[in-house]
């Protein structure tokens, strides 16, 4: 009886209590830190080092946003979801915003009341076989077993794939990407699909990656980017424009050397004088000072050093920029001007 | 004739016994080769063994234990032991071990969990072992605060403050019976505390820590000025790397704003009163028609535009006194903290969550089971149908469920903005789970008793609870005593489930250190050096059982 009353009290104890009313903006500036919901893990995109300080390249997104709020990248405490979880915790206020590779599809936007702001990465469903099964094309694939990953969308992709093509597939549904690489190596199927991100991630950490093969075709369009409840409109433009800022400032030339010789004085461009705040007052216009974006991309740099930072070709996962490239190189990347 | 016998007067040496009769190869032919059958099935088990122990020794010795990542590895297991050999790379279990045992928790505050653990092996003592003085049972009592303090840290007056509920229900229940009978004692003791708990004890700790802020803001700006220049040499120091300059200027900007924090205390205390003032003056001044609602949601479109806005400012001033209000009260418990630096739970992690979590399941569980058990028993209708009913509802529901009710759902339920603590919401469930499942183990026991040690204890005059503790619950708990240990063990292990919802247990963070680009694709490593610490845990346990089984054998 008393126990029972114990965890009464506990209870209560636990009770942080806050009144979140209010805009997002005004409790991220109270609280002094940004409530960022991550994934659990997921390689160069957010993992926790030795020391248990996250990184990647969705992790970025939270701390240029932090940087630009609060002033400080730091300012950013991290909450792990998984794919069941991460909607009701956003949704619940649990975290502030969330940059957790999430597709960017209809029914999330509009049913689950959620605002993408933005794609931070352009990612599609490939396929990966060995060397030794001799095939070039997903359209060879007829009969073959596939390691596929059950409750996603990657296995509706999947189906309608192969039924499209007039083609027979037998499934071996996983449930990890660690399981689906064992079963992948041990030989219990012939395929493994998922996105290219995590197919390349997957084949860089094989004992002999040479020996696998990542076919050509994408057979989804998987944009992933970080979104916020729907109805503060204020909060959403501010983490839409934060990542649009990182994408202008590889665009117009700023990175993280450059910027603070290009914050000192106005440039010739008016542009970067608009976004490093010496020019107009953008920054007040989303309720924040005019030095905001500057933080932002000083945090981490702008788009193109995150992205080779983390994911690109010279680390471990090695991703070409392919379809995250500028649209000026052919790419989909692409900020709406700041003016 | 000479005296002659025929008896033997010095006895013969003992003769060996023949070689198949004695040593290892007896044992051999009585328990290996004493029949075909029993050959063939030997033969047949040591070519799996062989067969099983080749495969797996090489893996494991062929290793790498200093690698900082998994190609790294690779690279110098073939260096050593030829092109083709694969082996195991516990480097990852070498640079990630800390991570592994203790989360995320602060490295210079390891020595918190650890006098934790260290601490409740000596509350656990007296439970475990009859020769402990009895004495210490006191401390087993004390124990649980003292261990929710030197895991979360903060000020010392929480604790106290629960404790002091379970202080009035004890006085209550040792001094009331004489005057309200022991029905009304019984309720008092239970209604009282929580009385405290959910309205007293929040405002005395609050106070305390704002009397104490009046007196140590002085030394506590010293403080933060002391960590401040600590972290500037970090910062101006060479061997410092990025990471450690980050975080050193991180923890600078932290200290200015709680220096400046600390000394706008007057400031902010005149700021709140003046926010009180106007959040009730817009409260009077609501118009008739806007007055009873305390949301915008629910006032009813017949309101004209004007009222709904008026509405809609008070709203916003109660909610910017509240703000101001938790601030303050953020501000006095950092100020005024006689304790330990706070860690949230988001930071627990690995084996330490497990022990936790499961630890709290188990102690809770027990005396929660022990009363349901009662309770389905009881005569008294009303106890009987809610024992049973919370029984069946939480036996028929799995864990996982339970578990997302807690991750999710909850959320729903509560005030919008309530941050209420994953971990305390999973520790709540787990118990919850796991004492309807004592509860049924419990009422199996006693069951199994005789009735007459239920009239044995009536024929002795005993009352209720006194018979209950001194003759029924004995012998019951004893009997169920293997089923008990189960359950404790089935508990320890269902807590790795937690990852499902995104905490980071041992496979959560096998799962983060996968994510790692250096650790991507090791994968037995970290599950065998998970598996091998539960190992530890639950055989340790089950070991335990049967000791105490051997002592309470009383069957002879």
């Amino acid at each position: 009886m008393k126990k029972s009353v114990f965890l009464g009290a506990l209870t209560v104890a636990g009770l942080a209590a806050s009144w979140a009313t209010a805009g997002t903006l005004d409790d991220v500036k109270a609280k002094g830190f940004l409530q960022c919901g991550v994934s659990t893990g997921l390689v160069g995109f957010a993992a926790p080092d030795a020391n248990g300080n996250w990184a990647g390249f969705d992790v970025s997104v939270c701390r240029a946003v932090a940087a630009a709020v609060l002033g400080d990248p730091q300012a950013v405490k991290f909450t792990p979801t998984t794919g069941k979880t991460r909607f009701t915790a956003l949704a619940s206020g649990e975290v502030d915003m969330l940059a957790r590779n999430t597709t960017w599809t209809f029914t999330r936007d509009v049913d689950l009341k959620f605002t993408f702001d933005g794609v931070n990465y352009y990612d599609g469903q490939g396929f990966m076989v060995p060397k030794s099964l001799g095939v070039s094309s997903a359209k060879e694939l007829d009969g073959a077993t596939v390691c596929i990953q059950t409750g996603t969308t990657t296995e509706l992709n999947l189906a309608d794939f192969f039924r499209s093509n007039n083609m027979k597939y037998e499934p071996v549904p996983i449930e990890t990407n660690a399981e689906a690489q064992q079963q992948f190596l041990s030989g219990a199927c012939d395929v493994y699909t998922t996105d290219r991100s995590g197919l390349a991630a997957t084949r860089a950490a094989f004992e002999k990656p040479g020996d696998y093969v990542i076919l050509p075709e994408t057979i989804s369009k998987e944009p992933l980017g970080p979104l916020t409840r729907q109805g503060d409109d204020q909060w959403s433009d501010i983490v839409r424009w934060t990542l649009n800022a990182l994408i202008s400032a590889e665009e117009l030339g700023i990175t993280s050397a450059n910027i603070d010789e290009m914050a000192k004085a106005k440039t010739k461009n008016p542009e970067i004088n608009r976004i490093l705040g010496t020019a107009g007052d953008l920054g007040g216009m989303l309720g924040l000072d005019k030095k905001w974006a500057y933080r932002a991309i000083k945090a981490g740099g702008n788009y193109g050093e995150l992205f080779e930072k983390y994911i690109g070709e010279k680390t471990a996962i090695g991703l070409a920029r392919g379809l995250n490239a500028q649209w000026k190189k052919g790419g989909l990347i692409y900020s709406p001007p700041f003016r | 004739m000479t005296q002659m016998s025929y008896v033997r007067t010095n006895m013969l040496p003992e003769q060996k016994p023949p070689v198949t009769q004695a040593g290892p190869i007896r044992w051999l032919r009585e328990n290996m080769f004493s029949n075909i059958p029993n050959t063939i099935l030997s033969l047949l088990a040591i070519w799996f063994i062989y067969s099983l122990l080749g495969a797996v020794l090489p893996w494991i010795f062929h290793s790498s234990w200093n690698a900082g990542s998994l190609r790294e590895c690779r690279q110098s297991i073939q260096a050593a032991y030829g092109p083709d050999a694969s082996g195991a790379c516990w480097a990852v279990i070498r640079e990630r071990y800390n991570q592994l045992l203790f989360g995320f928790y602060p490295s210079h505050l390891y020595w918190r969990p650890i006098l934790a653990f260290a601490l409740m092996l000596v509350a656990i003592a007296p439970i475990l072992f009859a020769e402990v003085p009895r004495k210490v049972l006191w401390f087993s009592g004390l124990y649980p605060f003292i261990a929710f303090w030197l895991f979360w840290g903060g000020t010392v007056f929480l604790p106290i403050s629960i404790l002091l509920g379970f202080v009035i229900a004890y006085v209550v229940a040792i001094t009331l019976p004489r005057f309200v009978g022991s029905l009304g004692a019984v309720i008092l003791a239970i209604l009282l505390p929580i009385i405290w708990w959910a309205t007293l004890a929040g405002p005395a700790v609050n106070l305390m820590n704002r009397t104490l802020a009046g007196v140590l803001t002085p030394s506590y700006i010293a403080k933060m000025e002391r960590e401040k220049s600590r972290n500037e040499a970090i910062i101006s120091s060479k061997n410092s790397d990025p990471a450690q300059v980050d975080a050193a200027k991180g923890l600078i900007k932290q200290a200015d704003r709680r220096i400046s924090d600390a000394e706008n205390i007057g400031a902010l205390e005149a700021k709140l009163g003046k926010l009180k003032a106007a959040a009730k003056e817009k409260l009077a001044s609501l118009p008739a028609s806007v007055k009873a609602y305390r949301s915008l949601a629910a006032v009813p479109d017949t309101v004209s535009p004007a009222d709904r806005a008026k509405l809609a400012a008070a709203l916003l001033a109660v909610t910017n006194y509240n703000k101001a209000k938790t601030k303050l009260r953020h501000v006095y418990a950092e100020v005024g903290r006689i304790g330990f630096q706070p860690v949230e739970s988001s930071k627990f992690g690995g084996f330490m969550l497990s022990v936790v979590i499961g630890v709290t399941g188990i102690a809770l569980s027990l005396p929660l089971g022990i009363l349901l058990a009662l309770g389905r028993q009881s005569p008294l209708i009303i106890v009987k149908t809610l024992s049973v009913g919370f029984i069946e509802f939480i036996r028929g529901v799995p864990l996982i469920t339970l578990l997302f009710v807690a991750s999710t759902l909850l959320n729903y339920f509560l005030p919008p903005g309530t941050t209420f603590d994953i971990i305390l919401r999973v520790m709540i469930m787990v118990t919850l789970f796991s004492s309807a499942y004592m509860a049924e183990v419990i009422r199996g026991g006693l069951a199994a008793l005789p009735r007459g040690q239920y009239e044995a204890a009536d024929a002795l005059g005993l009352d209720y609870w006194k018979a209950m503790r001194l003759i029924i619950m004995p012998q019951a708990l004893k009997i169920s005593i293997p089923s008990i240990v189960g359950i404790f063990i089935g508990l320890f292990k269902d807590t790795t489930l937690v990852s499902i919802i995104g905490l980071m247990d041992p496979l959560g963070l096998s799962n983060a250190i996968r994510a790692d680009s250096n650790w991507n694709g090791i994968v037995w490593e970290l599950y065998g050096f998970i598996a091998f610490m539960f190992f530890v845990f639950c055989f340790s346990m089950s070991r335990y059982s049967a000791y105490l089984e051997r002592k309470l054998q009383t069957g002879h």
